[in-house]
């Protein structure tokens, strides 16, 4: 089968989308960019792949043996990946212990070893939910939290022998090295052994096996995003990311006229035509304040997770009025107030109310907002910013219809694949 | 660049600044009296008509700042007290003077006979020479030049400036170099300016062919060089523009563009009009963003600060004191916003222009202010996509290659996209 790819090298993640030739989507794949784009740009291509080979999958192993069968051999192929990649943590960590001094590697390697089965233990449970609870796509966040929850319990119970620091210095010293490790095995084995877990269900083997056998074959790929100049493509196949952004958002919503896309180190303000292609468009310049680096900033000082700044903002009753979106300042401003006392959801609903009032002024510096309005990038899926968006954009520019995808954070990297399927169809 | 590629114009002007340097480094010997003024409203023919030098301290930060000298010259009039917010051509100048006031090209420069401010549009120009006054303690000259804040200049206002260069300049002139004021000589100067000017105007325009034997912006930098500081008026700034227009005019003849940081740029992609001035410690490099991609500058309003002579104006030497308060007054920034609009508006259509950019810098007031209006208007009249970049003049903490290269080739394939959008598959 024909296939066209675009990867969006992104500040923060790499993104890659997968298309067929009647321009479906037929995988996506995503990874932290690190700082080695080569590496991230094969991760993230690789698993488009495999979601497109799943894509091709979804519809066999359904008609085989039924959506409840599929749901679970999805999971247990996330579990497999997933035990893998704990493994070669274990590895690691266990290397790096042997490096200690030996009195104390006795006591390590116990806590160690009680943590990481602990964590293959819930990851095990967690397959068998029918509905696990929703987490980061990425390897980090997920081992990571687990990691130092049990690491507390594990120094708890060593009696002192271990510290809770000495845990958490080794996984932050071994988690860098296992992501700039390619995952040494590829979907052939993960669903293979995915599918031993889920029992083998008459007709599912044949199914996956045509699927796996399935050529698929990339005729043409375009790049976009901060890390473009690194893939080994020709210029030709290399977009910048306002035209790729604008395009995606044609793509997902041809009504399109204004984007706003926020990322992990800019903002970009999009004007497009009936077309998607680019008309206006403005980024912020000099400096990123107000992107969403900067939230990724605040949830580290408030100790939480970036995904749940948006639902804890929400609760806000009296948004607290915050008008620096330096990054660093932000941070002295938010202990300020939670000094005064300030509730935790009034500041941040300050916090991302002061981001989109950035962003609205490089929308209005662009042209203003047209109907319909798209908006993209990582930042999109954070309710607290949409909730903020929406209130200013109906008090600037009236009634807007807004769209927000559940897949924004493709935006590029679709609008790239869009790039290389008209390229190559030229 | 390497001198091979650069044209021989460009290697004439090097030797005629160069040789102006040395000149006033021996100034203190030579008894030639030196006068300090700025390149906005500049009356050097009237300076030079004294016998004086002229020594213009824009020229000096911007020449620093090629040299890769401005950042430690800022760094130490920060240290004495002046904010990161100040004008960097003033804290470059201040930093330059207390390290010995060495000039660009490593000869010392006299100290001051006299400060001529021939141009107060610009607010920091006043302030700048207070301070080099207090460091100088030598006398000092105000022109109040009017606003052309209606668009143009009236009758008043031309004989308000003539009159103080008349009871005002030429007395002060007189004291500070002993020599009486010499009308015959000026007139003769005042011929030689019309004669450069006309040859400069024929330079410019000739960017309206295609390909364009120039770049209005960049390339024009170096054409205007001499006639906007120490040579307008001179045999040698004469013999310059002479020699300028036949190689220009010898290469619109054969077809051929300008040399660039990437080589002499034949094959044309895009025309551009360019609204304000350049940055100069990365100057080389911001040329190749443009240059690489085949885009080609075509007119520019920074090629004007010296002077709007494409407009008509010429010094007219049957009137010297008028034809000096006129050209006072008619320089770039010191017209209104619709003024400036208008020019613009001009040059897009006049040199059929594919887009138009905005690189506004963050230490000039007087250019910055109103740019984005001046952006969305001339998108308005014209059709034309505009776009808009920011970086400074002379303080490289402000030039961020990443950001600006992408902003630029997002915009150059913007303008590819608009241009072919219709022939593309959808």
């Amino acid at each position: 089968m024909r296939c066209f790819v675009g990867i969006d090298l992104g500040s923060t993640t790499t993104k890659a989308v997968v298309l067929d030739e009647a321009s479906e989507v037929l995988g996506r794949g995503i990874t932290n960019s690190r700082s080695n784009y080569d590496l991230a740009a094969e991760i993230a291509r690789t698993e488009a792949f495999v979601s497109a080979r799943f894509r091709l999958l979804e519809r066999a192993v359904e008609r085989a043996a039924g959506r409840e069968t599929l749901a679970r051999l999805l999971r247990a192929f996330r579990l497999e990946q997933m035990l893998t990649q704990l493994s070669a943590l274990r590895g690691k960590v266990e290397e790096e212990i042997g490096k200690r001094p030996v009195p104390g590697q006795k006591a390590l390697r116990a806590a160690v070893a009680a943590i990481f089965d602990g964590i293959v233990a819930e990851e095990e449970a967690r397959f068998l939910e029918a509905d696990p609870p929703a987490r980061s796509d990425f390897f980090r966040d997920a081992a990571g939290s687990a990691y130092a929850r049990l690491a507390e319990r594990a120094a708890a119970a060593s009696g002192g022998a271990v510290t809770f620091d000495a845990l958490l210095g080794l996984y932050d010293q071994c988690i860098v090295r296992v992501e700039n490790e390619p995952l040494e095995l590829g979907f052939r084995e993960h669903i293979g052994q995915a599918l031993e877990r889920v029992g083998n269900a008459s007709g599912v083997r044949e199914a996956v096996d045509a699927a796996v056998d399935a050529p698929l074959d990339p005729v043409a790929t375009v790049g976009t995003g901060y890390g473009r100049a690194r893939l080994p493509f020709p210029k030709e196949q290399i977009r910048s990311e306002i035209l790729c952004h604008g395009l995606g958002a044609h793509v997902l919503f041809p009504g399109t006229r204004t984007v706003l896309d926020i990322g992990g180190q800019d903002t970009k303000a999009i004007q497009v035509d009936p077309a998607g292609i680019v008309t206006s468009f403005q980024m912020n310049d000099r400096c990123a304040a107000g992107c969403g680096r900067y939230l990724g900033y605040i949830a580290d000082e408030m100790n939480m997770g970036l995904h749940e700044l948006g639902p804890l903002a929400l609760g806000s009753r009296r948004p607290v009025r915050i008008t620096s979106t330096c990054t660093v300042f932000a941070g002295a401003e938010l202990r300020e107030r939670l000094s005064l006392g300030e509730r935790r959801e009034d500041i941040l609903a300050g916090l991302h109310r002061a981001v989109i009032l950035r962003a609205m002024s490089l929308l209005a510096r662009s042209g203003g907002i047209d109907d319909e309005f798209t908006f993209t990038g990582g930042v999109a899926k954070n309710p607290a910013a949409v909730e903020a968006l929406r209130r200013l954009v109906a008090e600037n520019y009236g009634e807007r219809r807004i769209n927000i995808s559940a897949d924004s954070i493709y935006t590029g990297a679709l609008g790239a694949a869009h790039f290389a399927r008209r390229g190559a169809a030229a | 660049m390497s001198d091979q590629d650069k044209d021989r114009s460009m290697l004439l002007q090097k030797e005629m600044l160069a040789e102006h340097y040395r000149r006033l480094e021996a100034a203190p010997e030579t008894r030639e009296p030196v006068v300090y003024t700025f390149v906005p409203g500049n009356l050097t023919e009237l300076i030079r008509s004294f016998g004086a030098l002229p020594v213009l301290p824009e020229i000096n930060a911007l020449q620093s700042a090629m040299r890769g000298k401005s950042q430690g010259y800022i760094a130490a009039a920060e240290k004495g007290g002046h904010s990161e917010d100040v004008c960097s051509y003033v804290k470059c100048d201040i930093g330059m003077a207390r390290a010995g006031n060495v000039g660009p090209t490593g000869t010392r420069l006299p100290k001051p006979d006299l400060l001529l401010l021939s141009y107060t549009g610009c607010y920091t120009f006043m302030k700048w020479f207070e301070l080099l006054r207090e460091e100088y303690r030598c006398p000092t000259v105000f022109l109040q030049v009017p606003y052309e804040g209606d668009g143009s200049q009236t009758p008043a206002m031309r004989a308000y400036v003539a009159r103080q260069i008349r009871e005002t300049l030429i007395p002060a002139l007189e004291k500070a170099t002993g020599r009486r004021y010499d009308e015959d000589r000026l007139k003769e100067s005042l011929a030689r300016s019309r004669a450069a000017e006309d040859d400069l105007v024929a330079v410019l325009q000739s960017a309206r062919k295609t390909p364009s034997p120039i770049d209005a912006y960049f390339g024009a930098v170096y054409y205007v060089g001499p006639i906007f500081s120490a040579f307008r008026g001179t045999e040698e700034g004469l013999a310059y523009y002479r020699a300028l227009r036949e190689e220009v005019e010898q290469r619109a003849a054969r077809a051929e563009g300008p040399a660039t940081p990437a080589g002499r740029l034949d094959a044309q992609k895009y025309r551009l009009v360019v609204e304000g001035p350049p940055n100069w410690t990365h100057f080389r490099e911001f040329w190749r963003m443009f240059a690489e991609e085949g885009a080609v500058v075509v007119a520019s309003t920074y090629s004007k600060v010296g002077g709007t002579y494409d407009l008509g104006f010429r010094h007219d030497p049957a009137d010297p004191l008028g034809t000096l308060a006129d050209y006072c007054s008619g320089c770039y920034t010191n017209r209104s916003l619709p003024a400036r609009v208008e020019m613009l508006e001009r040059y897009c259509r006049e040199y059929s222009a594919d887009g138009f950019l905005v690189h506004s810098v963050k230490s000039c007031n007087s250019f910055s202010a109103g740019q984005l209006t001046m952006l969305r208007e001339v998108e308005r009249r014209t059709g034309l996509p505009g776009a808009f970049i920011e970086s400074d003049l002379v303080d490289a903490r402000y030039f961020s290659a990443a950001n600006l290269k992408n902003r630029l080739e997002s915009y150059f394939q913007m303008l590819e996209a608009r241009r072919t959008g219709a022939a593309v598959p959808a």
